[in-house]
């Protein structure tokens, strides 16, 4: 089966996309192969220090995925994707814009100005986003190469909470919708994958497991189940309980 | 014969007074807070609850939490990995002068203390930097002692542009001062300011902080709201923890943090954990009533009100403590430090006396394999300036 996910031109075979921020970092490796993930996020503001360089750890042809986690405007985050460029991070950039340090929320509105300006430069643009029609629209519009709506808020392991709105997403953006942040477990992954997100990309469900390499295989494996699931074509779910003899069964006496 | 000593209330000419808010608020919750009114009820539904209010926060430092510490700690232990996932920040503090013109009279650098004073130039300061830059720390913190006359906002500026050649992220801990002084001391490269409140009582402030611009109490409270607004990117919180009733110094420091975070809440935000220890000329001064468990409550108390803080452990106290807290709720820990003036460099003698005795002499090397070890990883630095 020839089912790729395809980001901006580029085919990938895994849907699974993988923080690298939160765990040890000789634990990378080991997550990234048993999660078979070929895109790995990766902080710029981790790869700047001299000490033990968080790119040292990354395997090799694993796409980056280079944020601007720590950006609190458009401004910010338009600096902070030059300078990965600049590094050699590639062209690949997740745009994160955060001006709220409790419930780490982004700015829809200043993510939409730099996906405008980053595009614009060439860069594959895959911004994270509270998941709205219209600021979704606008980040289309802008030349973003995905959408990356929150299920609940980073770090929370509170599952798809936005489910309704990320499937309002799925039907209108004809883009690559990408469940980001907020998922907590291999079967919210599923999930997600389930209701037709093109990928998912998980950190802390992860960093926080007792056995991360063995979390990242099982989260791989729920993100597989999903997608076919998904490319089956569902079976209706009945929510409400059905008369087993038909009411109108009288019309045939 | 007693001098007369100026109202600590009261604003001198040259301090920006930018209100009182924040300030009236803090000050109010800790007056109308009181510990013994909890029960263990109360602490069970605050851990209970997935975001805690104020009063919630005030059941965790209760004496009645004192029996809930382990569900406490592995609250706060959930709380700390979901937020901060297994980083642990490494810093050092770099005292640049310790002239003091306050008298706090628990404190070894207060200005009747009889020690070496001393102040490093622009030279000296470089080669300290450049001596804790070669233990591969990226995270700086600056500071003085408290007098502008001797360690002026210029003085201090200098030392910023220098560290930031040296370092990926520069903090300071200096007097408090106005608006556009932070300004100036932003754009000269430092992001993060941390004020100890010391005790967020007034009456009993006054008792301790008896001569210098220190003893003005508002101008004090209100300095991470002036440092916000000059442009830092972060402000650190503080009581020290054994001046006064610990549990309410406690709630003030969270309350404080917690409004400032709303009113601005792009701000990071960063607590510190100081109990009161021994300094020359008086050995005896120590934390009285707040042992390892009391403070053990309280940052985990801070952790679960504000799990998104950056919780730092000082070397006032032990490996042990250390070493434990950093799996439980903190996550930033200075190493290599030392609290005198001009100790970094080669045959480590000070030109200024230790503004008190630390606890733990680790270096970097020692504390960055002791968080190895427990299966966290080191982090030297996490910002990028652009």
């Amino acid at each position: 089966m020839n089912d790729k996910l395809v980001i901006a031109g580029h085919e990938f075979n895994s849907r699974f996309i993988l923080g690298s921020g939160k765990y040890s970092l000789e634990l990378i490796k080991a997550a990234v192969e048993n999660a078979g993930a070929e895109i790995i996020t990766l902080a710029l503001r981790r790869a700047n220090s001299d000490t033990e360089n968080i790119l040292d750890y990354i395997p090799k042809g694993v796409t980056l995925l280079p944020n601007t986690s720590g950006a609190r405007n458009a401004e910010e985050a338009v600096r902070i994707a030059r300078l990965s460029r600049e590094v050699g991070c590639g062209d690949f950039v997740k745009i994160e814009v955060i001006h709220d340090s409790k419930y780490l929320l982004p700015d829809n509105y200043e993510t939409i100005k730099a996906t405008e300006i980053l595009a614009k430069e060439g860069f594959i643009v895959m911004p994270y986003m509270y998941p709205d029609l219209n600021a979704a629209r606008d980040l289309v519009n802008a030349g973003a190469a995905t959408i990356m709506p929150l299920g609940a808020p980073i770090g929370s392991n509170k599952g798809i909470c936005t489910k309704d709105f990320i499937k309002i997403l799925i039907e209108e953006i004809d883009l690559p919708i990408i469940v980001d942040a907020g998922i907590g477990k291999p079967s919210q992954a599923c999930e997600a994958m389930e209701m037709g997100a093109a990928a998912v990309m998980a950190n802390t469900a992860i960093a926080t497991a007792g056995d991360i390499p063995a979390m990242a295989e099982a989260f791989k494996k729920a993100i597989e189940a999903g997608r076919t699931a998904y490319l089956s074509g569902m079976g209706r779910v009945i929510e409400k309980a059905s008369a087993s003899s038909p009411l109108t069964g009288f019309l045939q006496d | 014969m007693e001098q007369k000593r100026i109202d600590h209330m009261t604003y001198l000419p040259d301090m920006e007074n930018i209100g009182s808010e924040i300030q009236d608020k803090v000050i109010n919750a800790r007056k109308e807070y009181d510990p013994d009114k909890y029960t263990a009820a109360d602490v069970r539904e605050a851990l209970n609850k997935d975001s805690l209010t104020p009063y919630d926060f005030g059941a965790l430092l209760s004496p009645a939490a004192g029996d809930f510490l382990e569900e406490m700690a592995k609250r706060a232990m959930a709380e700390t990995r979901k937020h901060f996932g297994n980083s642990i920040n490494m810093f050092t503090p770099l005292y640049i002068a310790n002239y003091c013109e306050n008298y706090c009279i628990y404190c070894g650098f207060n200005c009747h203390n009889k020690i070496n004073r001393a102040k490093l130039n622009e030279e000296e300061i470089e080669q300290e930097m450049k001596a804790i830059a070669d233990t591969g720390l990226e995270e700086v913190l600056i500071l003085t002692g408290e007098s502008r006359k001797m360690s002026d906002v210029e003085y201090i500026g200098m030392a910023c542009r220098l560290a930031s050649k040296y370092f990926k992220v520069v903090g300071l801990e200096v007097y408090p001062m106005n608006t556009d002084e932070y300004k100036y001391l932003h754009e000269c490269g430092a992001d993060y300011v941390t004020v100890f409140q010391e005790t967020y009582n007034s009456d009993k402030y006054e008792t301790l902080h008896l001569e210098g611009h220190k003893r003005i109490f508002p101008y004090r409270l209100n300095a991470q709201e002036r440092a916000i607004k000059g442009g830092m990117r972060g402000v650190g919180f503080a009581a020290l923890l054994g001046l006064d009733d610990f549990r309410r110094d406690a709630f003030a420091t969270g309350m404080h943090a917690y409004l400032i975070q709303k009113k601005y809440p792009h701000a990071d935000i960063a607590f510190s954990c100081p109990r009161l220890r021994p300094i020359i000329n008086n050995d005896k001064i120590n934390p009285k009533d707040v042992h390892e468990p009391q403070l053990l409550q309280v940052i985990c108390a801070y952790r679960i009100f504000m799990p998104f803080a950056s919780i730092t452990i000082s070397t006032r106290e032990c490996q042990r403590f250390r070493d434990n807290i950093i799996k439980i709720a903190a996550t930033k820990i200075s190493a290599g430090v030392d609290v005198g003036i001009g100790g970094h460099t080669e045959d480590g003698s000070h030109k200024g006396d230790e503004q008190f005795e630390i606890s733990d002499g680790r270096n970097v090397e020692e504390v960055y394999n002791a968080i190895k070890e427990q299966g966290l990883q080191p982090v030297m630095s996490e910002y990028i300036y652009v």
